[in-house]
């Protein structure tokens, strides 16, 4: 029963943190449409940005533009720069003409992006003009997914966080499970937690603006995402209290994250082995698969999306590799802090990023495996070293015991590869 | 504003990405926000790069902006240099940095950098990805291209091919071969594979052959101005252009035009019989308009295809394709917006388009048959295989793709024969998909009334349920263009009631 979880004699929680500022090889928050898009199925994403922003949606979403997506971006263009007043008038005209299209779409966000940043576009205002005008049917909330404010999953967060103030209060003692997951990760959640007898469970984001969930000084938040900072401080100060726990990665980490939960709710251990004993021996099974290639390889994280620290913690306690630095985009000790107390000592800890110098250290440590960004992976490839691309990390479903094996699948198959192609060595 | 999902072009200093990422000792600085670095992944996904762009960017963050962003740039700017040593660098601005208004081109000046700094002004709220890339280019080229002795040997430079360029790799090697077949050396490639050294001794070649107009024009020009250097006006794209092509070479280097096209099939091909169901296929052109142009002309004058409708998304050569389209009796399409695309489409109800990445999915809804012929395209088009588009064995691999697409002349012929067998018919499905045939029920199903009203096509006209079942005979990939053609028939005859003898005085009247 690892209800109690080995701690190691040193974590890294204390650990110096390696800070570093300049060239950043990340994604923007806008990145996060992609996939909130999906999952909020009444919900139109409008970025107010540039042809770039566009275009950047264009290259990430790739074959997905082509399924009518809900999300677009109104370009501004010249005359928008012009004169601000105009660009409210665009943006009305273009808001009208889209929801007289989509009648279906009950929220609509306005996301705000750099160029919409800088000059200083009051994307919130409008909003509210909007909401006014087209309420009650439409809801008009915004926030921004700017690079010079957001990094790749901060997005959601940032969107998530957009979305707290205008919940509805509520008294009741209630679990809200805050993070977009794929559906099936969902489900599987609900279900565990419900059979633990753990009820009400509601879900931020919500499928459906008709579920959106309440929140209040009874509601207990348990994270699914380390990315969601802001959006725990938006619901800290609605009176809601956020669990402190690992996150669900892994067999471990799932364990640790139920547990966390049902001692919460006053599950009794009997409760929770029956509940759990089964899935986590499946869990162990998936995941000793992958060990076999993975177990004694050394592993490096570019910064990317947060997952970074959970996911060298599930790394190096199931799969047995060792973790030469891990780079995150943004550390809140007070999320991650679980991760690094089970994250033992020795691995670099960095956060922020100069892309070149960070490149230098990893050319130097020569990882097996390099968790890294699609602008690096075929680069570093090229260079003779094993890389695993970061984003597929949060677009396949990864989270909870069912997904552990896949999960561990995903960083075994490049080695496995690696190794299957090995007679190609020297043919170009 | 305007609410755009897909776009056709990037914003230009994507296109100076490509200039820069073509060439090599060349480095690029670009003052830009964090997340730009996005379409480093164009380079090192879809074209399969295997080192990353040679691109620097400044990727400040919202706590920069209070401060000094213009340090941040110098400090950006110093340091690439220190660390890549290239022989010249362009610096500019994205779109957000151009609103924040520091001139990486006057700072740059002022750094006192050993090597060449070329600043670009790319005002990427006006225009886009190609405007980028022959800005770019012209403006390396003005930078660094200077009045020489012309070499001994007749030489010409190769200019617009890009990275991230469609087709770009494979039409070089083509291209060489056809010059190096009359004698004429390469002197310079450019931007693709060249570098600032390179560009400065593009002055040795008698003529420039403009491969791409949309990436090298302003280049070309400048270099025909200053240098005295003629450049090519036709695209060596389909037979009937190589020829032209090859007649145009041998006027300006003075030399008999010559061409090896032993390899060349595609005549035969297009002749044999099996291509005689090719006759007419009515075709619909988008793309960029240097293949529009030239795929037009192999459809009607190397496929027998007929041309039903074109345009191209590049505003800048607009004049050109409408003058283009007068010439192919049809009206052109020049927006950037895949909405009126798919509209045209719809309505012009084509058998065939050929066009971009976005036209394939469009033909994917539409249930037409689509070839890609012109950027954007997606990472299956960037091929590990040899497939030019120039050339002679350009004009091969063009056949094939034209007409992979179409159910060939046999294979039509079957499905007509047996349209209405009970294993063939259309709504199983392919053949070899085993599993999912869905068997007809053998025994005919029983006549309903006649005359009763099966569907109603507009307010005034209406289909008999024998009329469209007769319908339903027709192939799917005509039928929709059958429907429309009865209805407007029926319209002008004022006929309210759609029967089979109306089915087929239409198909009579719009015989062809």
């Amino acid at each position: 029963m690892t209800v109690d979880t080995p701690v190691p004699a040193r974590g890294c929680r204390d650990a110096a943190v390696l800070k570093e500022r300049g060239q950043r090889e990340v994604f923007c928050g806008l990145t996060g449409i992609i996939w909130l898009h999906r999952k909020m199925q009444d919900a139109f994403f409008l970025v107010v940005g540039s042809r770039t922003c566009a275009h950047l949606l264009q290259s990430a979403a790739g074959v997905m533009i082509f399924a009518e997506p809900r999300f677009g971006t109104a370009i501004l263009e010249e005359k928008d720069l012009a004169g601000l007043a105009c660009a409210n008038e665009e943006l009305d005209r273009e808001v009208e003409r889209l929801l007289s299209r989509r009648p279906d779409i009950r929220q609509l966000f306005l996301v705000g992006s750099c160029p919409s940043e800088v000059i200083k576009l009051d994307l919130h205002r409008a909003a509210e003009r909007l909401t006014r005008k087209y309420a009650p049917h439409v809801r008009v909330i915004n926030f921004s997914g700017s690079g010079i404010e957001t990094t790749f999953t901060e997005g959601e967060d940032a969107c998530l966080a957009a979305m707290v103030p205008a919940l509805p209060d509520t008294g009741e003692r209630q679990l809200l499970m805050v993070g977009a997951l794929p559906d099936v990760v969902e489900d599987q959640a609900l279900s565990l937690l419900s059979e633990m007898g753990i009820a009400p469970v509601r879900c931020l984001p919500a499928a459906r603006t008709d579920k959106t969930p309440g929140v209040g000084e009874n509601t207990v938040v348990a994270l699914t995402q380390p990315f969601l900072n802001e959006t725990a401080a938006h619901l800290e100060r609605r009176g809601a209290r956020i669990l402190s726990a690992p996150f669900p990665f892994g067999e471990e980490g799932t364990t640790a994250w139920l547990w966390a939960v049902a001692q919460e709710f006053g599950v009794d251990a009997e409760t929770f082995t029956r509940v759990t004993e089964a899935p986590r021996a499946r869990a162990r099974k998936a995941i000793a698969a992958a060990t076999e290639t993975l177990g004694g390889k050394s592993v490096f994280f570019f910064p990317d999306s947060q997952l970074e620290i959970p996911l060298a913690r599930f790394l190096t306690r199931e799969c047995g590799m060792t973790a030469v630095e891990v780079g995150t985009p943004f550390i809140n000790k007070r999320i991650v802090g679980p991760e690094l107390d089970l994250l033992a000592e020795g691995p670099v800890i960095s956060e922020g990023q100069d892309v070149d110098r960070q490149l230098d250290r990893c050319r130097a440590a020569r990882p097996d495996l390099t968790v890294c960004g699609l602008g690096l992976a075929n680069p570093l490839e090229a260079e003779g070293m094993a890389t695993k691309w970061a984003i597929e990390l949060v677009f396949t479903p990864v989270h909870f015991y069912e997904q552990a094996g896949d999960l561990a699948g995903l960083f075994a198959r490049p080695l496995r590869r690696r190794a299957l192609l090995s007679g190609l060595e020297g043919a170009a | 504003m305007k609410l755009t999902v897909w776009t056709y072009e990037g914003p230009p200093h994507v296109g100076a990405m490509r200039v820069a990422t073509g060439m090599r000792g060349l480095h690029y600085v670009l003052h830009a926000p964090q997340g730009d670095t996005y379409a480093d992944l164009l380079f090192t996904m879809i074209e399969r790069r295997n080192h990353r762009p040679p691109v620097t960017y400044t990727t400040f963050q919202a706590r920069d902006l209070g401060e000094d962003t213009a340090n941040l740039f110098r400090t950006a700017c110093q340091s690439a240099y220190d660390r890549h040593k290239p022989q010249a660098m362009i610096v500019g601005s994205s779109c957000t940095a151009e609103l924040i208004q520091d001139d990486p081109g006057g700072m740059s000046e002022t750094m006192g950098l050993p090597v060449p700094i070329i600043p670009l002004e790319l005002p990427s709220y006006q225009r886009k990805e190609n405007f980028g890339t022959d800005e770019t280019f012209f403006r390396i080229v003005k930078a660094l291209a200077r009045p020489m002795e012309r070499s001994a040997h007749i030489s010409a430079n190769l200019i617009g091919p890009t990275g991230l360029g469609f087709r770009h790799r494979d039409d070089i090697t083509e291209v060489t071969a056809l010059l190096e077949e009359m004698g004429i050396s390469v002197n310079v490639v450019a931007p693709m594979g060249a570098t600032p050294q390179d560009i400065t001794r593009m002055g040795a070649a008698h003529f420039n052959v403009l491969m791409y107009p949309e990436h090298a024009e302003a280049a070309a020009r400048w270099l025909e101005r200053n240098l005295g250097q003629p450049y090519t006006k036709v695209v060596p794209i389909g037979i009937g252009a190589t020829r032209d092509f090859i007649a145009e070479v041998a006027g300006m280097a003075g030399v008999v035009p010559k061409a090896d096209d032993s390899r060349l099939r595609m005549p035969w091909y297009s002749k044999s019989v099996d291509s005689t169901y090719l006759t007419g296929k009515r075709v619909f052109l988008f793309g960029d308009a240097t293949h529009v142009r030239a795929m037009a002309r192999v459809a009607r004058d190397e496929m027998g295809f007929e041309v039903v409708g074109l345009g191209c998304y590049n505003r800048e050569f607009a004049r050109d394709i409408r003058k283009l389209a007068r010439d192919y009796g049809v009206e052109a399409l020049i927006t950037d917006d895949y909405l009126e695309v798919e509209k045209t489409i719809e309505d012009l109800a084509p058998e065939m388009i050929l066009g971009t990445q976005m036209e394939r999915h469009i033909g994917k809804r539409l249930g037409i048959p689509c070839a890609v012929i012109s950027s954007p395209v997606h990472v299956q088009d960037f091929p590990a295989r040899y497939s030019p588009q120039m050339g002679w064995e350009g004009a091969n691999v063009l056949f094939d793709t034209l007409v992979h697409p179409l159910v060939m002349g046999l294979e039509e012929h079957l499905l007509h024969m047996f349209r209405e067998d009970f294993e063939f018919h259309d709504e199983a499905g392919a053949s070899h998909h085993g599993g999912a045939v869905r068997l007809r029920a053998v025994e005919s199903t029983p006549a309903p009334a006649e005359a009763q009203p099966a569907t109603a096509a507009s307010d005034a006209i209406v289909w008999l349920s024998d009329a469209e079942r007769e319908l339903k005979k027709i192939p799917f990939f005509v039928r929709g263009k059958a429907r429309r053609n009865t209805e407007k028939f029926a319209l002008e005859k004022g006929v309210q009631k759609i029967s089979v003898e109306t089915l087929y005085e239409a198909k009579a009247h719009y015989a062809r």
